[in-house]
Parts: C-alpha cells; sequence; structure tokens
C-alpha cells in the first residue's frame, strides 16, 4: 500500500501499525513523535493506531532552533 | 531572590537561549553553558529518515535545561498548533506546557503574523499549553496575547537574526507599562549592549539566539551576553537616575582653592 510519509509518497507493506511502521523505518519511537492524518497518535497507542492506504504521515523530531 | 516566573517555571536566569545555527554540537553545548541560561528553545523538524545513526540535539543539551519547543517556520495558526501537539508528544512524558509560539507572515522580514498568532495562542490556551508568543513591538498586539491568556508576550527588539537591536524602544516602553504578564525580549539582539537595554527598561527576559550562534566567538559571546543581562536587571532594580539636560556636580562646588577669599 502506499502512504505518504514526511511528505514523500512510499509503498508499504499491508497491515501496519505504528510501531511497526517505525520499525519497517528504523526508526527509534522515543525519540520521535508521530502525526497520522492531523492527529497526533500518542505513544501509548503506537501498538494499536493501524496505517491505511492513503495515510498521510509526519515523523518528527526536535532539532537546533531559536 | 531575583526570579523570573513563566507559565509557573521559575528561572533565577533571565536569559533564554536558542540551539539554532551552531558550527557544531560541541561549541552549542559550551556555548548554553557559559550562558547560564535554564531554558534553551528547540524547533520541531520532520525526521531525517534517509540519515542513519545521526547525532541527536538532546544528547547535547545539559540534562538539568527546560527545553522550549518553538513554533518556528509556521506560516498560519494551524501549523503552530499541530506543531505544538507533537512538541507535547515530544516530550517524553514530561510535563512541561511551555511553548514558544511564532507564526511568521513571509520568509523575508520574517515578522509576526499577529493575527494569526492571537488565534493559535487562544487554541493553544484552551488545550493547556502555556504560551509564550513571539509578536511585533505592538502594545496592542501585546495586549491582545495577554487578554487570550498567555504566560508572557515576546515583542522582538528588531527582526529575527537581524542583530539590529532594540529599534523601537518607546513601543517597549509602553508594552512594559501595560503587562501584567513577564516581557520578554525575543530577537533582534546584536551583542551584549542590546541586552543591557532592553533589561534596564525593565524587561523581564530576554531570548537570544544569533547574537550568540553567529559571534565569531560564540561561548565568548554567551557569557559577554549573560553579564549584560544580569547587570542590566540590576541596574534596572537599583533605579537609574533621571535624564537631566545641564550637568550637575558630583564633587562639592564649595571650598574649590584659588576660588573668592579676596
Amino acid at each position: 500500500m502506499n502512504a505518504t510519509v514526511n511528505g514523500e509518497s512510499i509503498e508499504l507493506p499491508e497491515g501496519l501499525t505504528v510501531a511497526t511502521l517505525l520499525r519497517h523505518l528504523g526508526v527509534r519511537a522515543e525519540r520521535v513523535a508521530v502525526e497520522r492524518n492531523g492527529q497526533v497518535v500518542k505513544k501509548v497507542r503506537h501498538a494499536e493506531e493501524q496505517v491505511s492506504a492513503g495515510d498521510v504521515l509526519e515523523i518528527v523530531t526536535f532539532v537546533g532552533g531559536g | 531572590m531575583d526570579e523570573l516566573v513563566l507559565g509557573g517555571q521559575r528561572f533565577t536566569s533571565r536569559l533564554v537561549v536558542g540551539t539554532g545555527k551552531y558550527k557544531d554540537f560541541p561549541t552549542m553545548k559550551a556555548a548554553l553553558e557559559a550562558s547560564g541560561a535554564q531554558m534553551v528553545t528547540v524547533a520541531v523538524r520532520r525526521l531525517d529518515l534517509a540519515a542513519r545513526g545521526e547525532s541527536s540535539l538532546l544528547h547535547w543539551i545539559p540534562k538539568e535545561m527546560v527545553l522550549l519547543p518553538n513554533t518556528a517556520g509556521c506560516f498560519s495558526a494551524e501549523e503552530a498548533v499541530r506543531t505544538c501537539r507533537l512538541a507535547r508528544e515530544l516530550q517524553l512524558g514530561g510535563s512541561n506546557p511551555l511553548v514558544k509560539l511564532e507564526v511568521l507572515a513571509d520568509p523575508k522580514t520574517l515578522l509576526p503574523d499577529v493575527e494569526e498568532t492571537i488565534k493559535a495562542a487562544r487554541q493553544l490556551v484552551s488545550e493547556g499549553f502555556r504560551v509564550l508568543p513571539y509578536t511585533n513591538d505592538d502594545p496592542v498586539a501585546a495586549r491582545k496575547l495577554e487578554d487570550a491568556g498567555c504566560a508572557a508576550v515576546m515583542p522582538l527588539g528588531a527582526p529575527i537574526g537581524s542583530g539590529l537591536g532594540l529599534r523601537n524602544p518607546y513601543s517597549l516602553q509602553m508594552i512594559l507599562d501595560q503587562a501584567k504578564v513577564p516581557v520578554v525580549v525575543d530577537a533582534g539582539v546584536g551583542t551584549a549592549s542590546d541586552c543591557a537595554i532592553c533589561m534596564e527598561m525593565g524587561a523581564a527576559g530576554l531570548l537570544v539566539n544569533t547574537a550568540i550562534s553567529g559571534a565569531k566567538d560564540p561561548v565568548g559571546m554567551a557569557r559577554a551576553i549573560r553579564l549584560a543581562t544580569e547587570a542590566g536587571r540590576l541596574a534596572y532594580l537599583a533605579g537609574r537616575i533621571p535624564k537631566k539636560l545641564y550637568g550637575s556636580a558630583s564633587s562639592p562646588l564649595a571650598g574649590v582653592i584659588g576660588a573668592g577669599g579676596g
């Protein structure tokens, strides 16, 4: 299935949750926050929140800034 | 104890520093420490999914420093609110509700879009955030942000990164006179004296990034800005003398040799 992650359209396996998506992308969950279709997915819900075809996901972290 | 209270958090340092635009993390860490700041701003950005084993910013921020996530780069209230929600989620279970709200009007001037800032502030306050909004040096805008429930107002001294110093001290004075929340001058500082001027006028604090990170010696400038901030605060508390047009002698005028007596 296809989904948009950080502005890029990518091909993903079926049946992912946010937790397995992060593993699939090689991202450590404790360092990021995830938004799915405009709504924050809290860390405690990563394992149950399903990723669907056409989803728009944002995976963010802290960087230097003023 | 002379403390700065922002959204219920107490700070003995009145200087908040940014973490942007350093040439490397070790320099940033040394400058943060030299600044004496107890709170540092950070930005929220998309993780670079291609970069592996990237050095984490947080690793280089001293653990005791409070993080102040910003909404830099947002050009609408909606983007800023979403960014704050993500920042809250990023705080690793921490309960710090402080956010620096910044909604910009355009990338050239980097001046605030006050209308969108006020809209975002109302929404964020309703969601329990303690909002520190970057705003114009406009007393009316400052009052509206205060009325919206912001925990402080943060007028600019000059455009972000411009280093022009405090361009309109009269506007700042009006904001200071009316504000019932702390006034933190955010943006525009170029060097230490700019900090002293703002603090002498009664600003509650300063937020400085580029003046430190862009200096030839960021660690030296961090120390200079720390001392100027402290000096300005002490001078404000001590109460300056009124400005007078004519001179007023410091030494007694009577008893000068060679005068009179003839």
